[in-house]
């Protein structure tokens, strides 16, 4: 194995969000209780996907600088896993939402109609569903120079979609999602301090994982595309 | 959310935590966490043979 100081340290990282998240106590809150150690998990899903965006169009915004196809491949990975964690985050917070803001005494098809018109959820959804059409436009270029043109371009406006669809249209509107009222995770105010000693760590720790899966993702792209990436 | 009442108690886990009962959770966490991880690994590993065999 490639020697990684960061590959320990993530292992170290989430081992510790894992003890501490479940173990450590947290502040009281009413209708969220327990739950609220989720933010370990499911906000940190968002976050890292967030870093591995940044990440994807910063190599898209060299690739066209550079004109460098490995650029190309790395904006291309970074993308891949950005969106599974984005997935896992969505999946995780359907879950957590289904246990605690959508209402219980709805059967599930009833308050599903409440969930999806949740301005966040409707946002994510959309953010997600840029980011799958990026892969469709890659798909539909044979062309690898041609591709890694247009697919960079695109990567940037997806990129700079995420805002208004995740983070600035959502809080404007009323919504049931936990932090309409300012910024939840971010606001330094709001979040209790033991939470954070976990928190920011456990971002640091699934960003990482998401790194180190979507390296190994970029190594195995260069071992079995050597033939033409030597040839340019 | 978050309208306080001074009266209410808040039902937290703590019975669960009493009895033991977090651990078997955080057990069967850390054990798809080092299962997760050691298949990771042995990705890693395998990948760096191929480079290095490559490169030879």
């Amino acid at each position: 194995m490639k020697k990684s100081w960061w590959k320990v340290l993530c292992v170290v990282l989430l081992v510790y969000t894992i003890l501490a998240g479940l173990l450590l106590p947290v502040p009281v809150l009413r209708q969220l209780q327990e739950t609220i150690r989720n933010l370990y998990f499911h906000v940190c899903m968002w976050f890292a996907m967030m870093i591995l965006f940044t990440i994807s169009v910063v190599h898209s915004v060299n690739y066209l600088r550079s004109l460098n196809l490995q650029k190309d491949i790395l904006a291309k990975e970074y993308a891949s896993t950005g969106i599974l964690m984005g997935l896992l985050g969505y999946a995780t917070g359907a879950i957590w939402a289904s246990y605690t803001w959508a209402d219980p005494n709805n059967p599930a098809f009833a308050s599903f109609g409440s969930i999806v018109r949740e301005p966040k959820l409707i946002g994510a959804a959309m953010a997600l569903l840029i980011y799958f059409a990026y892969f469709v436009l890659r798909s539909s270029i044979p062309d690898l120079d041609k591709r890694a043109r247009v697919s960079a371009v695109y990567n940037i406006f997806a990129y700079a979609m995420l805002f208004p669809s995740i983070w600035i249209i959502p809080r404007l509107l009323p919504s049931l999602h936990p932090g309409r009222e300012g910024n939840p995770a971010l606001n330094f105010n709001d979040i209790d301090a033991r939470m954070r000693m976990v928190f920011y760590p456990a971002v640091i720790g699934w960003t990482l994982l998401g790194v180190w899966i979507t390296t190994l993702k970029i190594r195995l792209t260069l071992l079995t595309e050597k033939n033409w990436l030597n040839a340019k | 959310m978050g309208f306080s009442q001074g009266n209410e108690t808040v039902e937290m886990a703590d019975k669960m935590r009493s009895e033991g009962k977090i651990y078997v959770v955080i057990a069967v966490i850390l054990t798809i966490l080092t299962g997760l991880i050691l298949y990771l690994v042995r990705l890693d590993r395998k990948i760096s043979r191929l480079e290095q065999s490559g490169k030879k």
